[in-house]
């Protein structure tokens, strides 16, 4: 047995040296970024085509727009990028651009007005979930040749009738906006895919980073372009690594072998703060979270219990335990920041309130199902949500599933009722009231599918036309008023419970500095940063 | 088995992966195109998925295009699903490889130890080390580990294959970084990599212990019974000898069974460990495109996972043929 | 003559007077030599308080399970009125416990019959019949076991959608094909000897032969396996709920619950270690007592 033991002792002695002669280093190094964030909804980096939070963090770094803005000075709304200047036609339907000179691509060409004019009419033809963001001003595959037109150093879009010329610049700073080298890409197509295939994969861009490599679930490498135009960024090397748990991601971040942590839970921002050397960051986002009522169903549909349902929310409960700190109440569509957002919540959790309309509807009994996707903080609001339905005799059975079994499901208005989230597309108010408030033909032939107010088969009780109206209105405050109306009866009368609305709290290392994850309006812009 | 049976093997567990992907309700499209997608944007994806035509002739399809050895591309992002089983499944051969071998060089000795001492004190405390294995939900025991040993010992490296100021460092021969910072001589990312993989390995060693030690003490109870032991003993031969020399010897083929399969099981069986180590490997990949119902993935990682499994059944199968008398 | 002396003696004898006599002394002689199996016996007992637990749950736990206090959440170890804490949503986590301890026998006992039977079945006709029927039910065997079995449990789930009944059904298919081997292997022993041969020459059927005859012979070493195999069972279940696919909220499955817990491991440990305990105490349990059956029931087949 002797020749055993001494194996045995051997080898847990090796163990033993081998680990603990292992090197730990404090920090990274000083010219590179590193961020733990959850990248798995990275399924493209085609700006005409990404369209997740992931995507849109790498894009936004990756490609100049001809509007943008100014990470330091959110505030102030979409700034020149690489257009120069612009100017409106006088009917109000024609923006045309002048190009900022002596930009370069990171391919070394220069950044013209036909690649502005390229990249727009590639987005509308390869017309992907995105294309939406373009196709609303009346942009169409068969009219791009006329509608959006390079001359010279300048770039001239025409839409289909007037809108506010924010609500058109705005929609230009989101993804789909991003400026692609058109050589470049050319040179990369196959099969007539505009380079699709090849940019789905590779970047060609003009702004601060290049994309090095992605490795799906598993991180992104971006390295500095040293000629942007704004300044070499300070940070050479930015990487991105995926870790899904929050308590990895923590000490992860306290051992100082990550500068940045996305996905801290209250629990674990509670815990990282008291450490030295990390500091935690608030930024309100433009996410929100909402419970939806399925308008076919027939209890649901009775304005009474519409109401009732929303007496029925413990929102402080909520916002004071398991949210605490990455959610703040707001009941309406438009985030906070927006242009038109209120922030009036006249609803608290009022059970006997909710027992009096309910009874006035004369409904007792009600079984529902809600349908969840699979994530903790979800399942938590619906068995909070369980909890004070039952309090007014309601059952309410909770299905959990995948993100895109439910999403399936809500789409086909298979749902009672649906909890989730629904973050803006682009910084303008037409991207919540466009789909929260709207819908012209509720039927079921119609397959809006992308409109949230038909996936609850609600015809909104006139708020359409209303939201027609308030995109077209030139004057701002006049806009902004409208906007407050259609809240205020949408409010009321919506099958819609908006609950929550998202701040993004970020665990980092306190030399990081000027790191902004773009607000409720954008992305996380990374050439700021200094450490 | 022979040529003919693996073959109709591997095409049965693709069809059923197969038919599993498409009755699954996870739509693949919706993954595609995401939340906001318009109907028309949507009906182009699925007809270009050729979701439209009738199951058999997409399984035709998928087999002709395997059997050319194009497993297709990831419908989530979009590369080449061999390109993406090259880079994950090293990961995970080097995870389960390190794994097996703590399996192999704690449980051999402690399954023996524990059959030749049956009944005594250390018997009982390998039957308890075993069994513990056994009953340890992985999950939190993993948890719990890089909470003591990297959160607050900092002994070990944490999630992931390597500190990310060595991603990329060395250039990958084989894919596993141990063996391509040893080609590449750079001993700063071995050390770092092995930091990073003790723990996750030491956790899928510990199950694999727990296995091996069980199966070795109760093979080598069944030598020591048998009769041409006591013989030996009778003989006079020295007992280090006789468990050895003698007991020990003709344990190896069911031994190397009992591993292959261990080793097969680790392939298949890390996915919580992946996940919680954050462990790019291809149990997590699976996983991952199955629940965004990205079936080309699915189905290649399957392929992969299945083949290697039926190999190692295959392996074991010859040794016992080669040689163990019993079996002609 | 005390009656159980009696009763012992008659079980204890070398000469049986009927086939049923002759059972119930096999079976006493393996109890003897079961109980002489200290380890064997503490799982058992476990099982057993497990099993009083489950039956008496509403009157042992303290509170009702499903009762929310957001204002008490993640409440500490030993906490005047909640032992264990209290969860994310202030439910008491003794409670769930107990609760939960109804939803594990559950799944263990629908698994530990669904499994093995389908095992069976398969294992016997294949072996019995032979040929191209053989043929085939084996190599769906095969099939089935080149599967990754989480990709395989995961996929069901995802398919039929999550819920108990479901991973019951998803884990009894990614276990049945082990048994179905052992069942035939059993099978092609038996159906070669001479008493098989003798009862077919008596006009017995195939139906008659598998169900009264090989069946019975190969229980044993199933049921061997299917203790062994109950922590696994369990820990799948687990890994399940683990991954949300399991038992739906607010359920409170014990897997689950690591799951809602693992959320606050750092600060709040206890919150997913109780449930994790909880798991850890039964798949012990069931491995103790496998190990120690495994020493009465086949002492040479060791399992595979």
């Amino acid at each position: 047995m002797n020749a055993l033991n001494r194996l045995m002792t051997t080898a847990a002695l090796g163990l033993a040296v081998a680990v603990t002669s292992v090197p730990s280093w404090a920090e990274t190094p000083a010219n590179m970024l590193v961020i733990a964030n959850r990248i798995d909804d990275i399924t493209t980096l085609d700006p005409a085509e990404s369209f997740e939070f992931a995507g849109s963090d790498v894009s936004r770094n990756v490609y100049g727009k001809l509007v943008n803005f100014d990470p330091l000075n959110m505030g102030a709304g979409y700034q020149p990028d690489l257009a120069e200047s612009w100017t409106v036609s006088e009917d109000g339907k024609s923006i045309t651009f002048t190009m900022r000179e002596g930009v370069k691509f990171h391919s070394g060409n220069p950044v013209t007005a036909q690649d502005a004019e390229y990249s727009l009419r590639r987005a509308v033809i390869l017309n992907k979930t995105p294309a939406f963001i373009l196709t609303q001003f009346g942009f169409t595959p068969e009219n791009v040749e006329q509608t959006i037109k390079a001359d010279g150093n300048t770039l001239t879009i025409t839409t289909d009738k007037r809108y506010a010329t924010s609500f058109v610049l705005n929609c230009l700073t989101a993804t789909i906006g991003g400026i692609v080298d058109m050589k470049t890409v050319m040179a990369n197509e196959a099969d007539g895919d505009m380079g699709n295939t090849w940019l789905k994969t590779n970047t060609a861009g003009s702004g601060a980073y290049t994309v090095q490599s992605w490795k799906p679930n598993d991180s992104v490498t971006m390295v500095s372009n040293p000629d942007f135009y704004l300044g070499a960024p300070a940070m050479e090397r930015v990487i991105v690594r995926h870790v899904q748990e929050s308590a990895t991601q923590r000490l992860l971040l306290e051992r100082g072998d990550i500068d940045v942590a996305r996905n801290l839970n209250p629990e674990d921002i509670a815990g990282a703060r008291s450490v030295a050397g990390v500091a935690i960051d608030d930024e309100l986002r433009g996410r929100l979270m909402y419970i939806s009522l399925n308008q076919n169903h027939p209890e649901l549909s009775k304005p009474q219990v519409r109401q009732a349902i929303k007496y029925l929310v413990d929102y402080e409960g909520m916002q004071n335990s398991f949210l605490n700190g990455q959610y703040t109440i707001h009941q309406n569509f438009l985030p906070q920041t927006y242009l038109g957002a209120v922030n009036e919540n006249p609803f608290t959790l009022n059970i006997d309130k909710a027992k009096e309309l309910l009874a006035e509807a004369g409904v007792s009994g009600l079984e529902i199902e809600v349908g969840v996707r699979e994530a903790q903080e979800r399942i938590e609001i619906a068995q909070s949500l369980q909890n004070t339905f039952a309090q007014a005799g309601i059952t309410l059975n909770i299905t959990v599933g995948t993100a895109k079994q439910i999403l399936a499901r809500y789409r086909a208005r298979d749902l009672d009722v649906y909890m989730g989230a629904w973050g803006p597309d682009y910084p303008d108010p037409q991207t919540n009231a466009g789909t929260f408030a709207y819908n012209p033909d509720n039927s079921v032939e119609a397959q809006a599918t992308g409109l949230l107010a038909w996936r609850n088969a609600w015809d909104t009780g006139g708020l359409t036309e209303k939201v027609d109206a308030a995109v077209v209105e030139g004057d701002r405050e006049v806009r902004a008023q409208m906007y407050h109306d259609i809240q205020a009866e949408f409010r009321e009368t919506a099958p819609f419970a908006i609950l929550f609305q998202k701040i993004e709290q970020t665990g980092r290392s306190e030399n990081v500095k000027n790191l902004t994850l773009g607000g409720a309006i954008t992305a996380v812009s990374y050439w700021p940063v200094t450490k | 088995m022979t040529f003919g049976s693996v073959t109709v093997t591997m095409l049965g567990l693709l069809f059923v992966t197969f038919i599993i992907g498409r009755v699954m309700p996870i739509d693949p499209v919706l993954s595609i195109v995401g939340e906001r997608a318009s109907k028309s944007t949507y009906d182009a994806v699925y007809n270009q998925l050729g979701l439209d035509k009738p199951l058999l002739v997409q399984f035709f399809y998928y087999i002709w295009d395997v059997l050319h050895g194009d497993f297709g591309t990831s419908l989530l992002n979009a590369r080449p699903v061999a390109d993406d089983i090259r880079r994950v499944f090293p990961a995970t051969l080097e995870l389960a490889s390190l794994g097996v071998l703590f399996g192999i060089v704690l449980g051999v000795p402690l399954g023996v130890i524990a059959a030749v001492r049956r009944g005594s004190w250390i018997d009982q405390i390998a039957r308890v080390v075993a069994l513990v294995g056994y009953s340890m939900p992985i999950f939190w025991l993993g948890l719990m580990g890089l909470l003591v040993f990297y959160g607050i010992l900092g002994w070990v490296g944490g999630p992931g294959r390597v500190g990310i100021f060595y991603v990329d460092v060395v250039p990958s021969v084989t894919g596993m970084i141990l063996i391509d910072s040893i080609i590449d001589g750079n001993w700063t990312v071995f050390k770092d990599a092995f930091s990073h993989i003790i723990l996750p390995a030491s956790l899928l060693g510990y199950y694999s212990l727990a296995y091996v030690s069980r199966m070795t003490r109760s093979f080598m109870l069944e030598q020591l019974s048998a009769e041409y032991i006591t013989t030996a003993r009778v003989k006079g031969m020295s007992e280090r000898a006789v468990i050895w020399r003698h007991a020990f010897r003709n344990i190896r083929v069911q031994l190397i069974t009992v591993i292959a399969l261990s080793y097969a099981n680790l392939l298949e069986g890390s996915v919580l460990t992946e996940i919680i180590f954050s462990w790019p490997g291809i149990g997590s990949y699976i996983t991952t495109a199955l629940l965004s119902a990205d079936m080309n993935a699915v189905l290649g990682g399957t392929v992969v996972v299945g083949l290697i499994f039926i190999l190692l059944n295959i392996f074991s199968d010859l040794l016992y043929r080669v040689f163990d008398p019993r079996a002609k | 003559m005390s009656e159980t002396q009696t009763l012992r003696a008659w079980l204890l004898t070398d000469a049986p007077t009927s086939r049923r006599h002759a059972k119930l002394a096999s079976l006493y002689k393996g109890w003897l030599s079961l109980r002489s199996n200290s380890m064997a016996m503490f799982g058992l007992a476990i099982l057993i308080i497990l099993g009083l637990i489950a039956a008496a749950a509403p009157l042992l736990a303290p509170h009702d399970p499903f009762f929310q206090d957001l204002g008490n959440r993640l409440g500490p170890l030993g906490a005047e009125d909640h032992v264990l804490g209290t969860d994310s949503l202030g439910r008491d986590i003794l409670s769930r416990l107990i609760y939960g301890s109804r939803i594990t026998l559950y799944i263990v006992t629908l698994v530990a019959l669904i499994a093995p039977i389908a095992g069976l079945l398969v294992g016997t006709v294949s072996g019995y019949a032979g040929g191209w029927i053989d043929m085939i039910l084996m190599r769906i065997t095969d099939i089935f076991l080149a599967f990754p079995r989480l990709v395989l449990a995961l996929a069901f789930v995802a398919a039929l959608g999550a819920g108990i009944e479901n991973a019951v059904l998803a884990i009894s298919l990614t276990a049945w094909p082990p048994y179905a081997r052992i069942a035939r292997a059993e099978t092609l022993t038996i159906r070669s000897s001479d008493f098989i041969s003798a009862i077919r020459l008596q006009g017995a059927g195939p139906l008659r032969i598998i169900t009264k005859h090989i069946w019975p012979l190969c229980i044993s070493s199933l049921i061997v396996r299917v203790t062994l195999d109950m922590a696994g069972i369990i820990l799948a279940a687990a890994g399940l709920g683990f991954l949300g696919l399991g038992a739906q909220p607010p359920s409170p499955e014990w897997g689950a619950m690591i799951s809602e817990g693992r959320r606050f491991i750092l600060d709040y440990w206890w919150v997913a270690t109780m449930p994790g305990l909880a798991i850890f105490t039964v798949s012990l349990a069931f491995n103790l007592l496998g190990d120690g059956l495994r020493d009465v029931l086949d002492p040479k087949d060791s399992g595979q």
